[in-house]
């Protein structure tokens, strides 16, 4: 057992307004740079919808990700061999057309054109060229489109869904859409760094935050191919690539990353998972369907006293396995089971998880005969064929999870690899953590009902209770518990601390391993 | 005069500029060491261009490389017709090569213009350098035959003699002014490696064939943690 631990993340999507506010944070402080508009280490995007870099999800196109090969796995389009042999054009490298080109206004046409007949406009110009351009494409292009046939229709996670289930998905006022942030996934078999030529990317042992050292990119853009969440990023100016670096500056000083930070709809959870990294090799080329399982059977129990002494020989700290106890991430995904990777079938073994969204399950529509009823109506409402009911009744408990109006299948697709029973699972908590309180709180669900519904998500009132908590009232140290991050450690492997102590400001200055005697 | 500095002074000088200067950027601006892949803002035509030009320059580098390193090997070899004219006929075809993606690169350089906008004045020397370089090069293989054997048998010896620190110049002085550019061309080449883009063959990525694909990285010794017992101790810690 080799016992590790990762800074990790649970998003929770029911939660999501799509607001945005984590990628202008996140924008503000890292990508407002020449060369790095285009970036999004976070963005928020539309669900069903094409994304960004359009089309992520479809690995035929980007050929990112890993893929079975025998009993192992190669990595799908780059690698020591399709890496090294496409090094002089990497023909699945993405291009800035598929983000989108960066631009600007020439703003200074408002104020220095001469007195005519027109208004001046302010023009676009691109941001690379400083040329005048048509936009093609934007951030959040597809922002609230689901539905509309270039954006929902496209969505890759459409793949084996019935021709009835698409078009009940995209029928109007039957429509639904949930919203999905990304960031890097700091996975524990990360594609970016295994597609590096020039070993420039690493994963952080102490706290499994991957990062590309700037000085050791020489921009062979394979992590951009190797990526299947298209979450490493080049830079055309500086000739580098770059991507999330879950604010490490904020977390080794305690605090959240700015996402996390400014999200308003607090959908956000951060902390300490111990994982058994001897474990990797078989999660990551486990098949299809056992992926998902295999990823939550490395994540270790921190209560468990030989996890803990193992941790301990493995030099895991003791405030890190403090951290690992109380990490909010630990319960929803291990404890409470109710959050998912997304896309486990990239094999990656990301560390981010979602906790899928009920709220377009929860509501059915069904179809009924209104026409007695628009009888009564005046003429122009009469023309309105609203022969259907938005049924929001929880007297069926769990029988609009599978008769939902947004296909189980497609909540499969983007979180358990197409297993519609994971997902399913974890609705139906979500759904029972409801009546629970719907119970507690207003007192209109039958008790037995709601006892039984409980039960059969082995959820007690106590766990649901704490569901709710941690989902509705977290406050800021419950959602982010960020352990020390021990720099001193790192300082005192270069010099020994007690050599300046009491020295500092006097000019003694002691010989240090460093330095020299 | 001229012929003594560009044959003799020029490759010192070329030598020792790029050896100096790649240390000095590789140590001082070691961020800027990459060749700045415009693939990204245009990666269609970048394929025309990119795939011939590198493939043939590195054969027709190795090519001069060996005849320079085993001149002799090179003559043995090309004591059977058959034997120089596939030598031959191979080294041009790759230079053609060169030069097909050397033009395909400076047409889309000079006709892209997301490319142009992060082209540098550099960038044009190098290509105008390279494509003069490629033209002379094709130029003299058509004309003075054949130069597989005659590089063996009159260069080799020259740039040994400027290895060993003894120029003899009396075979370059009589050579034809065209195969005299293409050697000053080739000792340019070698003086600006440092200030171009060019530097990024040094850092070609090989030591990836050997590492492992995944790189986890540590900050502190996580196997020798400090004992905190020992915080006020005067010893050094264990970790030191």
């Amino acid at each position: 057992m080799d016992v590790r631990s990762q800074i990790s993340m649970v998003f929770h999507l029911d939660k999501c307004i799509g607001c945005h506010t984590c990628s202008i944070a996140c924008k503000n402080i890292w990508t407002d740079r020449k060369g790095a508009e285009y970036m999004w280490w976070n963005n928020v995007e539309t669900k069903p919808g094409t994304g960004y870099p359009s089309k992520w999800e479809n690995q035929d196109i980007y050929k990112g990700g890993w893929e079975k090969d025998g009993d192992g796995i190669q990595l799908k389009g780059a690698g020591k061999a399709k890496g090294l042999g496409n090094i002089f054009h990497n023909p699945h490298l993405p291009v800035i057309d598929d983000y989108y080109e960066p631009f600007t206004y020439k703003y200074l046409n408002l104020i220095e054109s001469p007195a005519g007949d027109d208004q001046p406009t302010a023009r676009p110009i691109s941001m690379i060229t400083g040329e005048p351009m048509d936009i093609k494409m934007g951030p959040n292009w597809d922002d609230d489109l689901s539905g509309s046939p270039d954006y929902a229709r496209n969505d890759p996670n459409l793949e084996n869904l019935t021709p009835a289930e698409r078009d009940a998905m995209f029928d109007l006022e039957r429509m639904a859409f949930f919203y999905l942030p990304r960031i890097c996934n700091h996975c524990l078999n990360p594609a970016c760094v295994a597609s590096c030529p020039s070993g420039a990317i690493y994963k952080r042992g102490e706290d499994g935050i991957v990062l590309i050292n700037q000085s050791v990119c020489r921009g062979w853009r394979m992590c951009v191919t190797a990526c299947p969440y298209k979450k490493a990023y080049y830079n055309w100016s500086t000739g580098k690539s770059e991507k999330c670096i879950l604010c490490y500056p904020r977390i080794e000083a305690g605090h959240a990353p700015a996402c996390m930070h400014s999200c308003v709809g607090r959908i956000r959870y951060l902390g300490v998972l111990l994982y058994d990294a001897d474990q990797i090799e078989r999660a990551a080329s486990a098949d299809d369907t056992e992926v998902v399982g295999r990823q939550m059977d490395m994540i270790l129990d921190p209560f468990d006293p030989d996890v803990i002494a193992a941790a301990k020989a493995n030099g895991v700290a003791d405030s890190t396995i403090d951290a690992a106890q109380k990490s909010p991430v630990f319960r929803f995904v291990k404890t409470w089971k109710l959050a998912l990777p997304l896309h486990p079938e990239f094999r990656t073994l990301p560390m981010l998880f979602y906790v899928p969204p009920l709220l377009p399950v929860m509501a059915s529509v069904k179809s009924v005969d209104n026409s007695t009823q628009a009888e009564k109506m005046n003429e122009t409402a009469k023309y309105w064929p609203d022969n259907w009911l938005y049924d929001t009744t929880t007297k069926s408990m769990f029988g609009t999870i599978d008769d939902a109006r947004f296909p189980l299948q497609y909540m499969a697709n983007l979180f358990s690899a197409g297993d519609t029973k994971e997902v399913a699972d974890r609705l139906k908590k979500l759904m029972a953590v409801r009546l629970h309180r719907r119970q507690v709180t207003v007192g209109d669900v039958q008790p037995e009902a709601v006892a039984a519904a409980l039960e059969s998500t082995d959820l007690t009132p106590q766990t649901a209770d704490d569901i709710y908590y941690l989902t509705s009232l977290a406050k800021f140290d419950d959602r982010f518990v960020i352990p020390a991050a021990h720099r001193e450690q790192a300082i005192e492997l270069m010099e020994f601390a007690g050599d300046v102590k009491g020295n500092t400001g006097f000019g003694f200055k002691a010989g240090t391993a460093k330095r020299g005697p | 005069m001229l012929n003594l500095f560009l044959f003799v002074g020029l490759p010192y000088m070329a030598f020792i500029v790029c050896t100096v200067g790649i240390v000095y950027r590789y140590r001082r601006k070691g961020f800027t060491v990459s060749s700045l892949s415009s693939q990204f803002l245009e990666g269609k035509e970048l394929f025309w261009g990119s795939v011939p030009f590198h493939i043939g320059i590195l054969v027709v580098f190795f090519g001069h490389l060996t005849t320079f390193l085993v001149p002799r090997a090179t003559l043995a070899w090309n004591s059977i017709p058959v034997r120089l004219l596939i030598l031959e006929v191979t080294a041009f075809t790759f230079g053609l090569t060169v030069l097909i993606g050397l033009a395909a690169l400076m047409y889309r350089r000079f006709t892209t213009p997301r490319v142009r906008a992060v082209t540098t004045g550099m960038d044009i020397v190098l290509e105008g350098l390279l494509l003069a370089q490629v033209v002379f090069g094709l130029w003299i293989a058509l004309g003075y035959r054949w130069g597989a054997s005659w590089f063996a048998s009159d260069l080799s010896p020259y740039l040994w003699s400027l290895v060993k620190l003894s120029p003899e110049t009396t075979a370059v002085f009589a050579l034809p002014w065209v195969i005299k550019a293409h050697i000053v061309g080739a000792f340019t080449i070698v003086l600006i490696i440092p200030f171009t883009r060019l530097i990024h063959f040094f850092v070609a990525p090989l030591n990836y064939i050997a590492r492992p694909y995944q790189q986890v990285i540590w900050n502190w010794d996580r196997r020798a943690i400090r004992d905190p017992g020992t915080a006020w101790s005067p010893t050094q810690p264990r970790n030191n």
